[in-house]
């Protein structure tokens, strides 16, 4: 862990809601580091993927108060495909099915995009293949999933794995996986979270928005904080979680009341 | 009288007909034409208090004085190059303001029991042949356009393929228009069959000429007999000032399979219609369509398959996109007679609007009268998905960029149903460069 560092992303006091609707976010704070990997964890309700979609820039969300900086900006003023490539990808809940644009297609012009952004060239399809094809052995995904439509067809299982294999690719700076883990049987779970594992690094972030603690056995936080209501309303380290795993939520909602 | 009824200019065309045939003409192909000119000219244009001509009217064509050539033009080879499909091996024939020019065109190595003519030729020579085919699917009564086109036909494609005659490679007919003062109409008719178990692809393309704004007025007649397989592209890529009417009339005997793709790209004002008689058990048809209409184009697709027989498949999927001013209108008929029992018909037409000022009307007409069949339809017109768009733009894809992939996407899944390669490659190509969203996308095959 770097503490000394700056903050990757800081969000102070960030209240949201869904457009013209009830508040759902009332004042979230929380830091993260280069090198920290973060679970945030919370009931059904508690705001965890309200929070995911303000951060990853989803219209429809409205934001009503506080600041969240990201690299030292302004994380409000870029656009979605913005804080993609400024390393800020969003692994979704429901990965979007897109009929007509193929795997390779959508990964290919991903990439380059990013590239573009920093100044590189843009790769060869060769090169780029031999990458994917690397990554694509981590994730235990056959080839042809390269040519297959972005998630057409796929189990709830293959589309996760998907948005890891992306991760893979574009190799995000701060990752933010919102529940992941929701929907996969305990074989998929493993290589989901083996390819999470493999994102860490001492200049990467990696955030996860889950239900349950099941997913932090395989990827372990430096942090854990409860969500709940739409605040955070205690954070620890990875014990929090196997202490949420004995007394539920409530124990914990209850005691911070 | 009717609102678009014949001017005086197509009155005195229609004139010259009558009192004009060549007296070398077969008694029956004379007697066809006079009687279709006589039904043009008590018919007049169509109109739309017509119900099938509701939502276009025709009047631009009506009030406009085409003019018939009876010349060959000049054209620069060159010209056609850019024109076709790169990389198609494929015997050509070429049309000039619907006259065949054979020094453009290639029909060598045909095999036997095969032939490929232009209707001219095969009319100064074998014309008796085409007495059962000419005018016997395509009937003056179907639209005033038909019966045009039987009144002012002068030439044309011929393509007979004898029992099991199979190409391995697809005939293009390529049909320009050219540029001319003043704009010509033209009416090229194109006669298939496919005799019991014979195997074709055509390819028939319709594009047009720097400068041309002229009005194509095409019938097709296509017959597959028993067990017969043909696949008939209609690719319609005019410049966007030229007119098109194109009524396409299919009859299939048992067991032949016929794929039909329709991509119309081009022209000011255009109507298709494919009209598709399942005659016999196990016959099967495979109508796949894709329109884009931008600027003020208009182009209107009706198709009418009739399931006259038991045991008759139809799989149908027509797409269209408007953007700029567009009107588009599809109108998909299904009729299953009474005795076409496990009749299977499937159709569905998607639809996307690109802008606040296109317009496009969608309308599915199942008509059913046998009670063991299988019938499904569905039609939906919107606008692109905000879900796909920001997942696309959460990986890094710019918002433009990400709306021409889905738009691209939208349109791809009709054209890759399409076998032929250089085809369906050439398409995208023009498509893209016709979405402007999408203008700067590599194809990725």
């Amino acid at each position: 862990m770097t503490q000394e560092n700056t903050a990757m992303l800081k969000i102070n006091n960030l209240q949201a809601r869904v457009e013209n609707g009830t508040p759902i976010l009332k004042g979230i704070d929380l830091e993260v580091r280069p090198g920290e990997v973060h679970a945030i964890m919370g009931p059904n309700g508690s705001g965890k993927s309200t929070l995911c979609q303000v951060l990853g820039g989803r219209d429809g969300y409205e934001v009503t108060g506080g600041t969240v900086e990201y690299q030292g900006k302004d994380l409000f003023e870029l656009e979605p495909e913005e804080r993609a490539r400024e390393g800020l990808l969003l692994g979704f809940q429901y990965p979007v099915e897109i009929p007509g644009v193929k795997n390779i297609y959508l990964l290919k012009e991903a990439y380059n995009a990013q590239r573009k952004h920093r100044g590189e060239p843009e790769a060869d399809t060769f090169q780029f293949l031999k990458l994917v094809r690397e990554k694509l052995q981590m994730m235990q995904m056959d080839e042809s999933f390269l040519h297959r439509a972005v998630n057409v067809g796929f189990s709830g299982g293959e589309k996760k794995r998907n948005e890891i294999l992306q991760m893979l690719v574009l190799e995000p700076k701060l990752a933010l996986l919102d529940e992941t883990d929701s929907g996969l049987d305990i074989d998929a779970l493993k290589v989901v979270s083996e390819g999470v594992n493999k994102l860490r690094s001492p200049d990467r972030a990696i955030v996860l928005v889950t239900h349950y603690q099941r997913l932090l056995s395989h990827i372990e936080p430096d942090f854990v904080h409860v969500l709940s209501a739409g605040r955070i309303i205690k954070s620890g380290d990875k014990t929090l979680a196997q202490e949420l795993e004995r007394s539920g939520y409530q124990g914990i909602i209850e005691e911070a009341a | 009288m009717s609102a678009n009824a014949l001017s005086q200019h197509y009155a005195e065309q229609l004139r010259q007909v009558r009192d004009g045939l060549p007296a070398e003409l077969p008694e029956w192909l004379a007697g066809r034409r006079r009687g279709a000119a006589q039904r043009f000219a008590d018919a007049g244009f169509p109109d739309p208090r017509q119900e099938e001509w509701k939502y276009t009217n025709v009047r631009p064509i009506a009030t406009k004085p085409f003019a018939t050539t009876a010349t060959d033009v000049p054209v620069a080879s060159d010209a056609l190059a850019g024109l076709g499909f790169e990389g198609l091996d494929a015997y050509r024939m070429v049309f000039v303001d619907g006259r065949f020019r054979a020094e453009f065109s290639d029909l060598n190595d045909l095999p036997e029991g095969a032939t490929v003519q232009s209707l001219s030729a095969m009319l100064g020579g074998d014309a008796a042949r085409l007495e059962p085919l000419l005018g016997t699917l395509a009937h003056d009564r179907f639209s005033s356009f038909a019966a045009a086109n039987m009144a002012f036909m002068s030439d044309g494609a011929v393509i007979l393929l004898g029992k099991g005659v199979r190409l391995e490679r697809p005939i293009h007919l390529l049909l320009v228009g050219a540029a001319g003062s003043p704009a010509t109409w033209s009416h090229p008719r194109i006669l298939v069959q496919a005799a019991e178990g014979a195997e074709v692809t055509i390819i028939e393309h319709y594009a047009d000429l720097e400068g041309a704004s002229g009005f194509t007025n095409t019938v097709t007649e296509l017959r597959a007999e028993a067990g017969a397989q043909v696949r008939h592209y209609l690719v319609q890529d005019h410049a966007d000032s030229a007119y098109h009417v194109g009524s396409v009339f299919v009859q299939q005997r048992r067991d032949s399979r016929v794929t039909s793709h329709n991509v119309n790209l081009g022209g000011r004002l255009v109507r298709h219609d494919l009209n598709i008689d399942l005659t016999e058990p196990g016959s099967e048809i495979e109508l796949n369509g894709l329109f884009l209409v931008g600027g003020r184009q208009h182009v209107d697709t009706h198709t009418r398959v009739h399931h006259s027989s038991p045991h008759t498949t139809s799989r149908e999927q027509y797409r269209g996109i408007g953007q700029g001013h567009g009107r588009g209108v599809f109108k998909g008929r299904v009729l299953v007679e009474r005795g076409a029992q496990k009749t299977d018909a499937q159709q569905h037409s998607a639809n996307l609007l690109l802008s606040p000022n296109a317009e496009i009307d969608t309308k599915p007409e199942l008509e059913i009268y046998a009670d063991d069949v299988k019938c499904a339809h569905g039609a939906t017109v919107g606008q692109l998905d905000e879900t796909s768009l920001y997942y696309l733009r959460s990986r890094g894809i710019d918002a433009e960029s990400a709306r021409g992939m889905l738009v691209f996407a939208f349109a791809d899944e009709v054209l890759e149903r399409m076998e032929l390669a250089p085809v369906r490659t050439s398409i995208e190509r023009r498509l893209a460069a016709r979405l402007p969203e999408a203008g700067a996308m590599d194809v990725i095959g």
